[in-house]
């Protein structure tokens, strides 16, 4: 493999780590409303995911740097394209940031129901945008020869692009439902079990007809017919994702939440790995698309960047690991006491 | 309005509400781990009390520093992507490194610090503490980095139809970068110093918590004394500076037109842009500027006028920005050296504790000054020399970009309004009531 091309997948993996960490951050926040009958349990869903949102919300911020820096021609169009979707997703972000900050420090019902519903939107909405974006990735995005967008916010929410939408957010629900399971107990733990198995089944649907369509309204299948060995991809997801109801029933919530990542992470892989060469293709015009290749740094550049990343990723992936399994035990009273406790 | 100068204005409400935040960020992360240190070191529980009460200040700027940030690391690619793309190869890279090395750590190690006080030791909370200030700072030094190429680009050249990378070293020792990554992180420590010590002064002023709040107060003092001082002379060196990097600049700092030997500062002038003169000229000091600018009172300094007037920067702006940031660098070391020697008797002097209180506020506007003779004084290239602002901006709706910007004014302002809402309730609330 060239440089451009390992650097192409490893773009891949640091957008299907941000979906697979804040994935689960997201998921809880759409749940809020459902699932937190009290203040009570409303606290221990926030501080489920306390100490986590921000390091997993970096993931975004590292996926957003990267793609300047190994692909600043993608980095450029596909922002300015998918301009009002993102600013969407950026204001949605912010309102769910603060949320976690302010809704403990002033006292009053009013005040919390507002930052409750900041957490709400501002998790659905994202969940539910980035999986349009990148549906419309899949599908390809009317640009130019100048990489000038020709359409609308609305031109993205095509069927396909609102089946992704839903995919994402389905997937994220699971992950988030799993994660509130794991860091609860009682009544609230079993009724985030409950909704965890509750969503699967239309899971499984809604990604069964997205694999379906994809056959129908993108070229994705091409690269995986021209190299068999690919639908190991896709199996390997399927398998995590049937894993995600087994370990579920088992009460191994772990193991259902990691399979439930590694169904995310596939999720991810299965467009790209059957779009590649092609990042963000052109619905006008083939020639207009951008390619791992024409979309590029310059070769020392990628070289530096590689060297860099080789070395940070795991560093960072080695801390944020020591950091999830201190964090790993039922949010308890005790650290709901806490001063600095959301 | 054009798209041009509405990302103009969506960027300059972005980043100026992110500095807003991010220097307290830098200094009081240094502050609250110096507090905690303290504590481990002397099992004094004031410094307990002192690093639970700071720190949860913090914690609340940290939190608007963060979102605000996140737009930040987009906004190139949704309003400046011809930028993007002919800069790609050099700015990405500074970005990408700045979140894989720093932006991790902190976020990450401040779960731990917020979370963890019972799950890891004392001395390993404070190491913890340390940490997110060094990440902090690391993160400001890749950014000011990005910022310097911008301001002056090296280590690079021109292929492909774009800037590409030649020397990494070069562009990640540009002198110019250094410069403002001193300037900038001094500007940090002078506003956390004021900040704890307009809180301190609150509390004084009524004799509240005397003990917490008159070590707060000296610790602070100590950090704004030595730092006021040193951005007076590290303030003068950036200047002359600008006299090889970006002369242009140079001259619309002090409103100088015609190239000159022996180059006069006015006490006061006021520029006229569309004349290319000053209208008025008041008190000239003859060989001043030459003086700060190459150290020799008969050097010649460019005029504006020497230069096309498409590459002028917009004179009146950078001058009275500069002229106002200079004057409050000064105020603040004469106001933390009359500090220092009232160290001892603060509660006897009440009107000096209600000087700092409402001195509070101004090292934020130096700050946010001082961004306006950077960016402004750039104009009109984006990269200083290479690429015009105009030719940076992307081709997108107008509409698009009217509605984002009405949003970022009502967001953040809300925002901005509801934070510093909540750092006062609580700063007024002080350590014990919680
Ligand atoms: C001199 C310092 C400085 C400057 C000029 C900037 N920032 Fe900043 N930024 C910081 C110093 C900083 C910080 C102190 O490191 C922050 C504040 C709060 C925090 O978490 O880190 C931060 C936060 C922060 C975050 C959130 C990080 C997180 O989630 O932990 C992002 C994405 C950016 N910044 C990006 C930018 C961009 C793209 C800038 C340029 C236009 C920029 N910042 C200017
Ligand atoms: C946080 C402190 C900063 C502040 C307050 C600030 C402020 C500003 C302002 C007011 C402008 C508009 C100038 C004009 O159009 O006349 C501007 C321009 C610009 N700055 Fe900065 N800046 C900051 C840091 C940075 C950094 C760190 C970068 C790069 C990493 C940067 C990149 C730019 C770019 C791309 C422009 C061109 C767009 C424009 O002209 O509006 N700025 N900045
Ligand atoms: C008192 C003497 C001071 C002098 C002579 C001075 C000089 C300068 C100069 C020449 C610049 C423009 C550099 C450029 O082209 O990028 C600048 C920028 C700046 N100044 Fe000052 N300054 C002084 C005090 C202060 C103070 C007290 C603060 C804040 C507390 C401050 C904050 C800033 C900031 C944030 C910038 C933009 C970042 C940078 O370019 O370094 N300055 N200053």
């Amino acid at each position: 493999m060239d440089l451009q091309a390992i650097w192409y997948f490893l773009w891949v993996l640091l957008w299907a780590v941000y979906f697979a960490t804040d994935g689960f951050d997201l998921g809880i926040g759409a749940l809020l409303p459902f699932l937190g009958k009290n203040d009570e349990e409303k606290r221990i869903m926030f501080n489920s995911i306390g100490p986590l949102w921000d390091g997993n919300e970096v993931w975004l911020i590292t996926a957003g740097g990267v793609t300047f820096a190994a692909f600043p021609l993608m980095y450029a169009v596909m922002f300015s394209s998918l301009y009002s979707a993102l600013m969407l997703i950026l204001f949605a972000l912010i309102i769910r940031g603060v949320a976690f900050e302010f809704r403990g420090k002033i006292d009053s019902p009013g005040w919390k129901k507002l930052w409750d519903f900041c957490l709400f939107i501002g998790s659905l909405v994202p969940s539910f945008l980035f999986g349009v974006a990148f549906a419309n990735i899949f599908q390809g995005i009317p640009i130019d020869d100048k990489g000038v967008y020709h359409g609308t916010l609305f031109t993205l929410l095509n069927p396909y692009g609102i089946l992704g939408g839903a995919l994402f957010f389905l997937l994220f629900l699971v992950h988030g439902a799993i994660w509130l399971a794991i860091k609860s107990d009682g009544d609230l733990h079993d009724r985030a079990a409950r909704t965890a198995s509750g969503l699967w089944p239309v899971l499984l649907v809604v990604a069964v007809v997205f694999l379906i369509a994809s056959k129908f309204t993108t070229p994705i299948y091409d690269n995986y017919t021209a190299h068999p060995m690919l639908f190991l991809l896709i199996l390997i997801t399927v398998l995590a994702l049937l894993g995600v109801k087994l370990f579920l029933s088992l009460k191994n919530y772990w193991t259902a939440w990691l399979s439930s990542a590694v169904t995310i992470i596939g999720a991810t892989f299965f467009g790209f790995v059957g779009l590649f060469p092609n990042m963000f293709p052109s619905s006008l015009n083939p020639a207009f698309s951008l390619t791992a290749y024409n979309a590029s740094s310059s070769h020392l550049t990628l070289q530096i960047m590689f060297t860099l990343a080789v070395i940070f990723v795991p560093v960072v992936l080695a801390y944020q690991i020591w950091v999830y399994s201190l964090f790993r035990h039922k949010v308890s009273k005790e650290e709901l006491g806490y001063d600095e406790a959301y | 309005m054009d798209v041009l100068m509405l990302s103009r204005l969506q960027f300059a409400v972005a980043t100026f509400f992110h500095f807003l935040f991010v220097p307290l960020t830098l200094g009081l992360s240094l502050l609250v781990a110096f507090m905690e240190t303290k504590y481990v070191r002397s099992g004094d529980e004031t410094y307990l009390k002192m690093t639970k009460f700071w720190g949860k200040l913090f914690l609340i700027n940290f939190t608007i520093g963060v979102v605000t940030g996140l737009t930040l690391e987009f906004q190139f690619g949704t309003n400046w992507s011809n930028y993007s793309m002919f800069m790609g190869d050099i700015f990405g890279s500074l970005l990408a490194i700045e979140a894989l090395g720093f932006f991790f750590l902190e976020s990450i190690l401040l779960g731990v610090w917020i979370f963890g006080w019972k799950k890891i030791s004392k001395t390993a909370h404070a190491i913890v503490m340390w940490l997110v200030a060094f990440a902090a700072t690391g993160s400001a030094v890749w950014i000011l980095t990005a910022n310097a190429w911008m301001q002056h680009p090296v280590g690079y050249v021109i292929r492909n139809g774009r800037a590409e990378l030649a020397n990494f070293a070069q562009v990640a020792l540009n002198p110019f970068a250094i410069l403002m990554l001193t300037h900038t992180l001094f500007a940090a420590y002078i506003i956390s110093a004021f900040f704890v010590m307009g809180i301190s002064a609150y509390h004084l002023i009524r004799k509240q918590h005397v003990d917490f709040f008159t070590r707060s107060f000296r610790m602070a003092l100590v950090l704004g004394l030595v730092f006021s001082f040193a951005e007076i002379v590290e303030g003068h060196m950036h200047g002359a500076d600008l006299a090889h990097s970006q002369p242009t600049k140079l001259a619309a700092l002090e409103s100088h037109w015609q190239t000159s030997k022996n180059a006069p500062i006015y006490l006061f002038a006021l520029p006229d842009d569309a004349n290319g003169k000053n209208r008025i000229e008041i008190g000239p000091i003859p060989g001043l500027l030459s003086l700060l600018a190459y150290h020799n009172m008969s050097a010649e300094v460019k005029g504006l006028a020497d230069f096309p007037a498409d590459e002028r920067p917009p004179v009146l702006i950078t001058h009275f920005a500069f002229r106002a940031m200079v004057g409050l660098g000064f105020y603040f070391a004469l106001v933390t050296l009359i500090g220092w020697f009232k160290r001892n008797s603060l509660l006897e002097s009440p009107w000096y504790l209600k000087l700092m209180l409402y001195s509070t506020p101004l090292p934020y506007i130096a700050t946010e000054l001082g961004w306006t003779v950077a960016e402004v004084g750039r104009q009109p290239w984006i990269v200083y020399g290479l690429m015009r602002t105009k030719d940076a901006v992307s081709s997108i709706a107008a509409s698009q970009v009217a509605v984002t910007l009405v949003g970022f004014i009502f967001v953040y302002g809300l925002l901005g309004a509801i934070g510093f809402y909540l750092i006062i309730k609580k700063a007024i609330k002080g350590p014990a009531a919680d």
